[in-house]
């Protein structure tokens, strides 16, 4: 069929252009041009394609292992606190939580940091420092995640639970988010760890779109007289704000998603508290702690159903995002 | 009117000297990380480290020459399977399908999937590869990698093509070349160096994947050279070590994060040297 | 790329031959417990066999649903199955070695070994309903030790274990109000406390936060010198955890009646038994498909009986008595079979 194709087009072109040997030789390498682009347009097809096969078979295996546990809570699994494995009843309201509030917790001290590594970086760091900083940063960003966890657990929840913490206590313990013990591993410091994991990342990507912004804009904001954070604040912000966002929103879906950060320094209580230092959980740490012991069909169900919930809030989260971007994107000029 | 600029500069120098310090705050716990990666690192990395397989606790000795073997196999056949098809996937999205609804689908599942949690992928390999051919194994962790790598290459792959300005594209059309050929030699030679850029990312983000191989590719304390055996990682290992009740096992884990680290930092540095290289 | 597609496949040809000349490999799942033990076993079995036995630490339920779904040669737990699960299950159930959970706490001024406790209290402070460290019951027990006007923090475990499946098995033996409230498994509705995860995540939190009580197994405490405490048994004498206590745990179980050797040594009668004894056990499959393999795991288990004892105790575990163990090796014999063959035997 292919070889037909390619020789009637060939004869075709031939015809058509006479007995030219370079014409005809262009003609039939346009020939194996046309073939050549219906097989890679076809395989690149496929393979775009075949995502969508494999989010739809992720999402079958997904409901199909966890429908045990959909079947015997039905919605009650979503706002129920209880999670008995010995009763074999489970709730996932603790787990679901946690995963929100630990995100929320990083994206708040993660934005305003990243934000103002970024300025310093393309804004007002002197030339050396620029590449050699920028470039550091880059690389913090590829440093995998079970070395924050480690750290965090070895290192930095001691320093919290030691210097930190009985400080928050002492000075904040009015507020009912700051009680508790000072046992340097709970909701905050595993919200504090998801920060300085995503810093790195939103950083470089919100400096790559600083940088994005043609200076001739800047440069005309400041021959008008604006100081630097007058340029800053309303000529790079607003330009760059579609794309910062974006680097907010996969920030906040690593932070979501992410196991062995949050695993070792979360604490692992099945609980809702309201004070930030108590131990809590997440769903994924739920997954990592747990699935590994569950025998029981309905309780494997459970946690599947749990990875089925935190696929479910990153899709909504997603989903939010796309419709902020497309309202808030720069109108003025071609990004 | 000085008031007011003396106002004007204020708020200039209050700004800057919060972004300043939120910039030092950042990169002192940057930096704080990567110290004690380097100082705890090195002082359990010896010649043993290198060469020799683990030994149980009480045993003198003992390294993770089989858990870097194991890291090395499966991070590249995970990029094997996930790059190429990452790669053109991403091309569909930027040269073919652009605005169309198959492309949108894509491009809004892929998303979705960068943000699928890691350990999720773990279940979903162990369901359909591990249970159904009876067997944990480097391949299924691989696949494993590989799946979460996709998305993040597509990505990548498609804005690194799409800011090849279309005019190349059709100057190279002009001189009769065929689309695919354009694609080849023109679109993605333009777009090579954000394209290793963002492979050299995912890439580096799998090496260091832990939860997603607990139950695809799961560990052993022994060399193994067989693609469908149970594999030795240093991830695995260092979650393992780290958990465990022995202090030489701590250090161990604090050698195989040296390791780990390092192996990312060195993948990026020379990707970039490559790079220029060829773009200059 | 290409360049890349060629190392690629230059690798995967080096490892599909080396693959043909490599010793066998045998993998093994389960218990986090004894994995210390086995790792050792293991690694100076491949010395004198060069047979690989690839042990892994995943949990106690890892192990039984691994062996189950076939996924691993043999599993490991330290929650003996009932004779209907073995049964159910196709699996043949054998004990390997025996250690003990005991209870760690972190008060300034108390030593290891100074501080008393029974069953009850331990149960009731694990519920909340005793709190302060100077709680008469507690204070009742321990005359003469200046007990400090503070707050329990009770630490578990958040992950499913078998150490939490013999300390609560204890608890629900001594409390009724335990049995009832929480009861027992590998992992529980835990009415008090927080969580860490694995041995270490529990240790770490005893030792880093002051008044706490938590448990480990007592192979960890002695490595990372924690504060045990003494506790009360069923013949009313105040023990210390020790081999020798666990030991006379052991010898007072009733092995040859106990369906699937599922012996549980929580409260045990001898007068030297300490009361949260628990053995450690294997499970194979009873028709294994891979017959080579289910073979070398018996073999290497046989070894295991025989000159494993030294290095067991080496590591503070107690190994199975040689009545015991020869009472497994009948058992193989019986109820282990390949194609209606049975796999060991002369």
């Amino acid at each position: 069929m292919a070889e037909n194709l390619k020789e009637k087009t060939g004869e075709l072109d031939i015809s058509s252009s006479g007995a030219d040997g370079y014409v005809s030789l262009s003609a039939r390498r346009q020939s194996s041009g046309k073939l050549g682009d219906a097989v890679f347009k076809g395989v690149a097809y496929g393979f775009a394609f075949s995502v969508i096969l494999l989010m739809a078979l992720l999402f079958i295996v997904l409901v199909k292992e966890s429908w045990l546990s959909i079947k015997a809570f039905g919605f009650s699994f979503v706002y129920s606190s209880i999670w008995d494995p010995v009763a074999q009843e489970f709730g996932a309201l603790p787990s679901i939580y946690g995963t929100i509030v630990s995100s929320i917790i990083a994206i708040v001290i993660a934005v305003p940091i990243s934000l103002g590594i970024a300025i310093f970086l393309t804004e007002m760091a002197p030339k050396r420092l620029k590449g050699p900083i920028g470039t550091a940063i880059e690389l913090l960003a590829s440093i995998p995640s079970i070395i924050y966890g480690m750290w965090g657990l070895f290192v930095f929840a001691p320093f919290l639970s030691e210097y930190v913490e009985p400080f928050l206590i002492d000075y904040l313990g009015f507020i009912p988010l700051f009680t508790g013990a000072p046992l340097g591993i709970g909701m905050l410091p595993a919200g504090f760890i998801l920060a300085i994991m995503i810093i790195p990342f939103i950083s470089s990507v919100t400096r790559d779109i600083f940088q994005m912004v043609p200076s001739i804009l800047k440069e005309s904001g400041y021959g008008v007289g604006a100081t630097k954070w007058e340029v800053i604040r309303k000529i790079v912000f607003p330009y760059a704000r579609s794309g910062v966002i974006g680097a907010v929103i996969l920030g906040l879906g690593r932070a979501l998603g992410e196991t062995m950060a949050v695993t070792f320094l979360i604490g692992n209580a099945q609980e809702i508290k309201l004070s930030l230092l108590d131990p809590a959980t997440s769903i994924s740490a739920t997954l990592a702690n747990e699935f590994t012991e569950a025998v029981e069909e309905l309780y494997l169900s459970s946690l599947v159903e749990l990875g089925l919930i935190l696929f479910l809030i990153t899709f909504v989260v997603l989903a939010l995002a796309k419709l902020l971007i497309a309202r808030f994107s720069y109108k003025g000029g071609k990004l | 009117m000085g008031l007011h600029y003396q106002r004007r500069k204020l708020a200039n120098y209050i700004a800057l000297g919060v972004s300043v310090a939120s910039a030092v705050f950042g990169i002192f716990f940057l930096f704080w990380i990567l110290k004690d990666v380097f100082t705890f690192g090195f002082a359990a990395l010896n010649a043993d480290f290198f060469t020799q397989v683990p030994a149980p606790p009480g045993e003198a000795g003992g390294g993770m020459a089989n858990a870097i073997l194991g890291t090395l196999t499966i991070t590249v056949l995970a990029t094997a399977f996930g790059v190429p098809a990452g790669i053109l996937a991403g091309t569909y999205l930027s040269e073919y399908g652009r605005k169309s609804k198959t492309a949108s689908v894509v491009r809004f599942v892929s998303d979705i999937l960068v943000s699928a949690p890691s350990i999720v992928i773990g279940v979903f390999v162990y369901a359909i590869v591990v249970k159904p051919f009876g067997g944990f194994s480097a391949l299924a962790g691989a696949l494993a990698l590989a799946i979460i790598m996709l998305p993040v290459v597509i990505r990548t792959a498609e804005e690194m093509l799409k800011l090849v300005p279309d005019s190349t594209r059709e100057a190279a059309l002009a001189l009769g070349a065929p689309h695919w050929k354009v694609t080849v030699s023109v679109v993605y030679r333009g777009a090579l160096r954000g394209i290793v850029t963002g492979v050299m990312l995912a890439v580096a983000r799998v090496s260091g994947e832990t939860a997603p191989l607990l139950f695809t590719s799961f560990n052993n304390s022994f060399w193994n050279f067989n693609l469908t055996e149970p594999t030795a990682t240093l991830t695995v290992t260092i979650f393992n070590y780290a958990m465990g009740p022995y202090e030489d096992w701590h250090q161990m884990a604090w050698g195989a994060a040296l390791l780990i680290t390092a192996m990312v930092l060195l993948v990026t540095i020379i990707s970039r040297i490559i790079v220029r290289g060829r773009a200059g | 790329m290409r360049r890349l597609l060629i190392l690629v496949s230059a690798l995967m040809l080096c490892m599909a031959t080396a693959s043909f000349s490599s010793a066998q490999l045998i993998n093994g799942a389960g218990a986090t417990f004894p994995a210390p033990l086995y790792s050792k076993w293991s690694y100076e079995y491949a010395k004198q066999t060069k047979i690989k036995l690839n042990y892994q630490s995943i949990g106690s339920g890892g192990g039984i649903k691994q062996v189950m779904a076939g996924t691993v040669d043999f599993g490991a737990s330290d929650a003996p199955l009932g004779a209907k699960e073995l049964k159910e299950g196709g699996l043949v159930q054998f004990p390997m070695a025996i250690g003990g959970v005991v209870p760690v706490v972190n008060i300034k001024g108390i030593a290891p070994g100074q501080m008393k406790l029974t069953g009850e209290v331990l149960a009731d402070i694990y519920l909340g309903k005793i709190t302060k460290w100077n709680d008469k019951r507690i204070a009742d027990l321990n005359a003469g030790v200046a007990l400090p006007d503070e707050k329990i923090t009770v630490v578990h475990r958040s992950d499913g274990s078998g150490t939490t499946w013999i300390f609560t098995n204890y608890l629900s033996k001594v409390s009724p109000e335990w049995q009832k409230k929480a009861g027992f498994g590998t992992a529980v509705n835990w009415p008090a406390g927080v969580g860490g995860k694995g041995n270490e995540g529990v240790a770490t939190y005893v030792k880093r936060i002051k008044n706490t009580i938590g448990y480990v197994e007592f192979a960890y405490a002695v490595q990372n010198k924690l504060t045990q405490t003494k506790l009360k048994n069923k013949a009313g004498s105040f023990v210390d955890p020790s081999m020798e206590s666990f030991m006379a745990a052991a010898e007072s179980a009733d092995w040859k009646g106990t369906p699937g050797f599922g012996v549980i040594l929580t409260e045990q009668a001898g007068k030297g038994a300490w009361p949260i004894a628990g053995a450690t056990f294997i499970l194979v499959k009873a028709n294994p498909s891979e017959c080579a393999n289910a073979k070398e795991v018996l073999k290497f288990f046989d070894w295991a009986y025989k000159n494993g004892g030294a290095m067991a105790k080496a590591l503070d575990y107690v190994p199975i008595p040689k009545n015991v163990f020869e009472l497994m090796e009948q058992a193989w014999a019986k109820e282990v079979k390949c194609a209606s063959q049975p796999v060991w035997g002369k």
